[in-house]
């Protein structure tokens, strides 16, 4: 009798969830879930400092998460209470309460995306607006940069943000089509904006109230046709005597 | 060990996964022993939470710990409130029936679970940590914050108590 023996034959594998679980937990792994959105199926990384990354559910998707995050990932549930944040991010396209891991980003990224997640659904808002609106006015390109990075597309809605020229622009979860899919999933109407943009006009503005708008404004959108002017720079809106909508602050 | 140990005091983040890869079997095997029901989750408790400790911890002190005996202190611990908060507000009955199946476990497993639980507490861990988990005395002197003649006497003294639970079945 080898008691002691017997006791080592007990021993047995680990189950798997004891090396994820652990490296999840301490925020060395990221897990990843999928999700359904207007753009079809998504997957959205998370890790214990919050949403870490969504991206296009398609072909290699778990290299294509792990290029982005520098590190290893697993399929896992998110964290109970952040389950239904997620889908209802996705859905209104504004992160509400839910975590963000901007981390990695500088300081002026995450205040860009920052004031991105507050253009409400249905609207636009050129890359010049959200480079003035952080205070600097002259980071244009940077500001372009910052949407083409976004690591949380749809939660941080950059395909609300538009090219100066007012044409819609590239996006980067899935190319342009993919942003006027989603702009006209929200009612933005992009076929309409790229028409007022190709006139060369920024801003309308209604002659009863003196105010202008960014063209989506919903503000804007109330103004009937007989009362809308129209409006090439903000410049020319102030010198008609027209202030900025206090909405869309143009 | 001594490598893993210079290992973390030099890169924590590059060299933990070594330490989950390392310790979870053992931990895992010695906490299905004490914990029947919770193993799973306290060994992947007891790996975040050292995580954490050494997050803290100076680098000299990392290169000296016992790594092996330290990890189980952490386990110990963390199964003893476990299961008095357990104790306290005990779960619904399915829960505990829901846990997976884990690999095929040798057919005489539940039977030696059984006379696992008739030894007293000290020697039952004592016989868990040397003879399931595989840790020497000096370990379990240091998980268990107990003098290592006393550990060796209660590996011993359980050992033979085995025996004898063997002995009265035949």
């Amino acid at each position: 009798m080898n008691i002691g023996r017997d006791l080592e034959s007990l021993r047995g594998s680990a189950p798997e969830t004891t090396r994820t679980g652990a490296l999840l937990g301490v925020g060395l792994m990221s897990g990843y879930s999928l999700y359904e959105s207007p753009v079809g199926e998504v997957a959205v990384a998370f890790n214990i400092h919050g949403v870490a990354a969504v991206e296009l559910a398609e072909q290699d998707l778990e290299t294509r998460l792990e290029q982005r995050l520098g590190q290893a990932v697993v399929a896992a549930e998110p964290p109970p209470n952040w389950g239904d944040g997620i889908n209802r991010a996705i859905e209104l396209g504004r992160p509400g309460g839910l975590p963000l891991d901007f981390r990695r980003l500088t300081a002026f990224q995450r205040d860009v995306l920052q004031l991105t997640a507050t253009i409400p659904s249905g609207e636009v808002r050129p890359y010049g607006w959200l480079a003035a609106q952080v205070g600097n006015p002259g980071a244009v390109r940077a500001v372009g940069s910052t949407m083409a990075r976004n690591p949380v597309p749809l939660i941080v809605p950059c395909h609300r943000v538009v090219r100066s020229d007012g044409l819609i622009g590239n996006y980067s979860l899935g190319g342009p089509d993919r942003k006027w899919q989603l702009l006209t999933h929200e009612g933005a109407e992009p076929e309409k904006l790229e028409l007022l943009a190709s006139r060369g006009i920024r801003y309308v503005g209604s002659d009863t109230t003196k105010i202008f708008c960014h063209p989506s404004c919903r503000a804007a959108r109330r103004i009937t046709t007989a009362h809308r002017v129209e409006f090439r720079t903000s410049g020319n809106a102030h010198d008609a005597g027209y202030r900025e909508c206090l909405v869309c602050r143009p | 060990m001594d490598q893993l140990r210079l290992r973390l005091a030099r890169d924590l983040d590059a060299h933990f996964p070594e330490l989950v890869e390392s310790m979870r079997h053992d931990l895992f095997n010695g906490l299905r022993r004490l914990h029947p029901n919770d193993a799973e989750d306290l060994t992947q408790e007891a790996l975040i939470r050292a995580y954490r400790a050494l997050c803290q911890y100076e680098p000299k002190r990392i290169r000296e710990l016992n790594l092996r005996g330290w990890m189980w202190t952490i386990a110990l611990n963390l199964g003893r409130n476990h299961a008095r908060d357990r104790a306290r507000r005990p779960l619904p009955a399915e829960l505990h029936d829901t846990h997976p199946v884990m690999d095929p476990e040798p057919a005489d497993s539940e039977a030696w679970q059984r006379r696992l639980n008739a030894l007293g507490a000290n020697q039952r861990r004592a016989v868990v940590l040397r003879h399931v988990a595989g840790l020497g005395y000096g370990e379990i002197a240091e998980a268990t914050g107990r003098p290592e003649g006393t550990v060796k006497a209660d590996v011993h003294r359980g050992l033979e108590r085995l025996k004898t639970i063997l002995e009265g079945e035949s």
